[in-house]
């Protein structure tokens, strides 16, 4: 079953939080909206029937919740579809021809937009634009508009044994080469140093990598590759370092996005999301801390990846209008939903700035180090421009360097140029 | 015919030929439509591309690569395939007792699902931790947990799918061949032994082997063709949520991810890939067909 975790596990999509909470300059309740006029119609009228797609959250309760929600909606009879399974092909697939669903959540991608399969929602989101950090509204907005609300923001991180760093003289990795070196010196009694996905990291470590040598996936608003340098060769290359010197766990049971290897005592440290807390809190107690991804070098930066699902409008729906009138009545106004939806259930970091300081649960521990990460360290996985095609040169790229020694400058030059070829198809 | 048996013949034909109208030559025309525009996220596209399609997947390096990696695939797992499931046969057709106890048993996998038998496969047996079956046994002669579907150099992973797909598919060849061996007549072994055949591997090769051809060549067409179309256990032993690594993914994984993938769809290069890939799958069965001779009996 998917759970809230696999949209970050999906390539090329993706949200920022980078400097939440500081530029709407508000504390406590969020402003509340006024300028979107399409509201609740009089209890009178007939209710229309709109329908809602989640895919399935893992957490127990959300279903519950989500229904809750929509029941509780007064304009329209909504109904709430789950879907386990491959949502996100099964969403591309009903946005082609279908009327259904009216509302869905997901991660816009640009080739939406060109085929007019989604509706810009920005005169829904105009009241409170400025409680989302552009950041998070950059995974939601193609060409300047904005096509999904942001429902809430998840992150990955560095988890690490703190008892078992001690007992080998190792210091939390503030530098890629200290991760090398930490996960070599952790690795002994059949305990692994380091556990970062059954591929080897090459799914979950390509960003973090680009990042930790202060590139990126795209840059110049999107219209150039951001990995066009030497040093993402370089960072990559790492890569490789890690799945040769035997102290990467592969082959476990569960992979990395599941904290089952870290609780089970197969590796020290191991990259996966902020979700994990009250699974590992719950076996270790405070025997555990979390880190951003360390930089590459004095000239790099820590990171931590972020994304988050956008409750989103079918163009070809029957009831548009009513469709947006529900989005903006459930993420927009319903604030007390919106922060149980994100913090409730598991550990989430609420889409609005506002919400995060009444996040009880995000206050704490690593919990709260966490959240600080995502204000201070976030970046956004590929983006709405960041297509499948150029997610799989990039990512062949970073398996052939790991897995099978490749020329690191070769294949990054490879990936580059599909990359390109992209961005020239999508704006000439 | 007559008109009774005309209207009983599409009575029982009609809604299978209607199934396969709709659901397979209808997909079939609409891909090659497709093939022809920029179907980015739509399967009625108005961008008509000509052969670019085609351009593009015929110097795709991960396409050819996957088309390349499956070549390679095929000549092991075909022969692979014919040598065990045609001993089997033998080996269970000459039973005494029991036969139809170890016909099943053999069989059983066959109606296993893929997926299940993947994950299996993935997470028990070739799990790369110590308590994996395959690295439990390798650690009672005091070896390290070996990590078979992510090790590159020697590309363990192989072994991994391999053997799910024998365990999956060897039951099946082996049952067609003990329905052709049943179907040889025991005169003319009658007549070998009088003839002075030695029982065993002359009376094997001059006698069942030849009575086998057809059985034989249509195990090696089958085969491989579903060599080919691999998608199942490749998807689900070597793919993850993130995706697909480059070494060992089938044309079929491939086109799947080009035409399905999450957030975009590019149906109009998935499908020039899946008319190339169709047409290498015709052409070279045609040719093992004309080179084994099929349909000529022994």
């Amino acid at each position: 079953m998917h759970n809230r975790r696999n949209f970050l596990a999906l390539a090329g999509v993706g949200a920022l939080t980078a400097a939440c909470g500081s530029n709407t300059g508000r504390q406590g309740d969020p402003p509340p909206s006024t300028a979107y006029s399409a509201g609740p119609p009089p209890s009178d009228t007939p209710k229309v029937a709109l329908q809602q797609w989640y895919h399935a959250y893992g957490e127990d309760g959300v279903q519950e919740a989500v229904k809750r929600y929509a029941a509780s909606y007064p304009g329209a009879a909504v109904t709430v579809q789950w879907n386990p399974g491959d949502y996100d092909s099964k969403i591309v697939t009903a946005l082609q021809n279908s009327k259904v669903p009216d509302v869905f959540e997901a991660q816009v991608k640009i080739d939406w937009v060109r085929q007019n399969q989604v509706v810009s929602l920005d005169d829904v989101i105009a009241p409170v634009k400025a409680d989302f950090s552009p950041a998070v509204l950059a995974a939601q907005t193609v060409e300047g508009k904005v096509y999904g609300i942001p429902q809430a923001t998840d992150t990955q991180v560095l988890f690490y044994r703190k008892s078992l760093l001690q007992a080998a003289g190792v210091q939390p990795p503030q530098t890629v080469d200290e991760l090398i070196d930490a996960a070599a010196k952790l690795t002994k009694d059949g305990v692994k140093g380091f556990f970062a996905g059954n591929d080897g990291g090459v799914g979950v470590l390509t960003g973090p990598l680009l990042w930790s040598a202060g590139l990126d996936y795209l840059k110049g608003g999107n219209r150039e590759v951001g990995f066009d340098d030497p040093r993402a060769a370089t960072a990559l290359g790492k890569l490789h370092t890690l799945n040769t010197n035997g102290s990467l766990l592969l082959g476990a049971p569960a992979d990395w996005s599941d904290p089952g290897a870290f609780i089970d005592g197969l590796a020290a440290m191991q990259w996966t999301g902020l979700w994990n807390v009250p699974k590992i809190r719950s076996a270790f107690d405070d025997d555990f801390g979390v880190l951003p991804f360390p930089k590459l070098d004095g000239s790099g930066a820590p990171s931590v990846p972020v994304g988050a699902y956008g409750a989103m409008v079918n163009a070809k729906s029957a009831h548009v209008a009513e469709a947006k009138a529900f989005v903006k009545w459930l993420w927009i106004d319903q604030t007390q939903n919106q922060l149980e939806f994100a913090t409730k259930f598991g550990f989430h970091v609420p889409a609005r700035q506002s919400l995060i300081d009444r996040a009880d649960n995000l206050k704490n521990g690593p919990a709260a180090d966490a959240a600080r990460f995502v204000k201070e360290n976030s970046h956004l996985v590929g983006g709405p421009v960041w297509t499948q095609q150029a997610n799989t040169a990039l990512s062949d790229a970073a398996a052939k360097i790991a897995k099978e020694g490749a020329d690191p400058a070769a294949q990054v030059k490879t990936a580059v140029g599909v990359a390109q070829s992209e961005l020239k198809r999508l704006f000439g | 015919m007559k008109r009774r048996d005309a209207r009983a013949f599409w009575l029982f034909v009609g809604p299978f030929l209607i199934g396969l109208a709709v659901f397979a030559y209808l997909p079939i025309g609409w891909s090659a439509y497709l093939s022809f525009f920029d179907a980015r996220n739509t399967v009625t596209p108005t961008d008509f591309v000509g052969l670019d399609n085609y351009g593009h997947m015929l110097t795709d390096e991960p396409f050819l690569s996957s088309l390349g990696t499956f070549s390679v695939f095929a000549v092991f797992i075909v022969p692979l395939t014919f040598v065990l499931s045609l001993a089997l046969a033998l080996g269970v057709n000459q039973l005494r007792f029991a036969r139809a106890f170890f016909r099943s048993v053999f069989f059983l996998p066959f109606a296993c699902s893929y997926v299940v038998a993947s994950l299996i496969w993935k997470t028990s047996l070739f799990s790369g931790v110590r308590y994996g079956l395959a690295n439990t046994v390798l650690g009672l002669f005091g070896a390290d947990p070996v990590a078979w579907t992510g090790t590159v150099h020697p590309p363990l992973y192989w072994i991994v799918l391999v053997t799910a797909r024998l365990w999956l598919q060897l039951g099946f060849y082996m049952i067609l061949f003990i329905a052709a061996l049943q179907r040889i007549p025991r005169h003319l072994y009658e007549a070998a032994w009088l003839d002075g055949a030695k029982p065993g591997w002359q009376v094997f090769r001059y006698v069942t082997l030849p009575q086998l051809r057809s059985t034989a060549v249509a195990v090696l067409l089958l085969n491989l063709i579903n060599a080919y179309q691999a998608f199942d256990e490749f998807y689900n032993i070597m793919g993850d949520s993130r995706g697909y690594p480059p070494f060992a993914r089938p044309p079929l994984v491939y086109l799947y991810y080009t035409s399905l993938g999450s957030g975009g769809q590019d149906l109009g290069r998935g499908s020039a890939g899946a008319v190339i890939l169709a047409l290498i799958i015709a052409l070279v069965t045609l040719l093992q067909g004309r080179v084994l001779r099929f349909g000529r009996t022994a």
